[in-house]
């Protein structure tokens, strides 16, 4: 999933660097805003998760390999804009450092990965959790199925930037400049081999995170405060007898 | 809170330890071949591709040494070191970073 250099022409690529520098700075300033001290060993540990999850390779059946992003357990553990800012610099450091990934495509595998992939696995999380008890089975279900339509989502998001590269890029005789499959391809290609197999991995690896941390400690998911914050916003408020 | 941190570094580091068994892991990744094997798959390289493909070159590119021997001891070690760094450098920025910014 991490495009290369070469892949995605200028139009593209550039379009995306378009669309991420304000989402990282929104990004940015809402983490800076909102983050709490002792939330910040587990967005350091994310960023950390992120870098190692997507290095971790695996073989799927016909022949291809890839591997699980953790974007969707970090996109509900801390907010969707945490998630953007963690998996971005994960990329970022792969494609500078590791060559996984391009350095004109990062904004692109930024967004695919570390925007589609944490805001739908949040929103997804939420709905299908409804108004369920925080400890309730039902949210480990969501949180499985929300790992498994992110990366899908994701991957979805890929093939389609591949695929109108030769719509977009070629020579008056019609040889494609950059990826030179067309959306008929790239789309199937991609999608099939997350749904049938990464990102059913996602989906494990989010609810397994999940159910543990459901099990130790809720109050450090996003959006959830605990007793004693809760205790001292009782306090803050007059008592009316 | 401290546990819970703590028990995940854990399951992080058990991860970095095993992250060289996805060497076994043979296989191409869709849309991301070399020129090489575009070459072997189309019969022709397309130019723009070919262009910016070689724009960067990446100190530990693949996660590997540079001209690193293809033993399997030495890329697993690469790999290994890989995810050490890897896990350092992003955990140590946003932990920096993060208490810089952070409210209490």
């Amino acid at each position: 999933m991490h495009i290369p250099d070469g892949y995605l022409g200028p139009y593209t690529y550039i379009a995306f660097w378009i669309i991420m520098i304000p989402i990282w700075y929104y990004a940015g300033k809402k983490v800076s805003t909102e983050l709490r001290s002792r939330q910040v060993p587990l967005l350091a540990l994310s960023a950390a998760f992120s870098f190692v999850i997507m290095m971790f390779n695996v073989p799927i059946p016909g022949g291809s390999t890839g591997h699980a992003v953790g974007a969707a357990i970090i996109g509900i553990v801390l907010g969707p804009w945490a998630a953007v800012i963690t998996i971005s610099v994960a990329l970022v450091l792969q494609a500078l450092m590791f060559g996984d990934g391009g350095i004109t495509a990062v904004a692109a595998n930024c967004f695919n990965m570390g925007v589609v992939m944490p805001f739908v696995a949040y929103y997804a999380y939420k709905l299908i959790s409804g108004n369920s008890e925080i400890t309730s089975p039902i949210r480990i279900i969501a949180s499985a199925i929300a790992g498994y339509l992110s990366l899908t989502m994701a991957a979805t998001f890929t093939g389609i930037e591949f695929g109108i590269q030769p719509l977009l890029h070629h020579t008056a005789a019609g040889v494609p400049l950059y990826m030179p499959y067309p959306l008929s391809i790239t789309v199937p290609a991609m999608v099939l081999e997350h749904v049938l197999g990464f990102s059913i991995l996602e989906a494990l690896i989010t609810a397994l995170i999940f159910a543990y941390i459901q099990k130790t400690d809720t109050t450090i998911l996003y959006g959830e405060t605990s007793e004693e914050q809760k205790n001292k916003m009782r306090r803050a408020v007059p008592i009316e007898v | 809170m401290e546990k819970i941190v703590r028990n995940l570094a854990i399951g992080l580091l058990v991860l970095i330890i095993l992250a060289p068994l996805g060497l076994l892991a043979v296989g191409e990744t869709f849309g991301e071949w070399g020129p090489e094997e575009l070459q072997e798959k189309l019969g022709f390289v397309p130019p723009g591709l070919e262009q910016l493909s070689g724009l960067w070159n990446a100190p530990m590119s693949d996660y590997a040494f540079p001209g690193g021997g293809e033993s399997m001891t030495v890329s697993a070690a690469a790999y290994i070191l890989s995810g050490v760094i890897g896990a350092v450098v992003c955990g140590g920025l946003l932990y920096v970073v993060g208490k810089k910014v952070a409210k209490n």
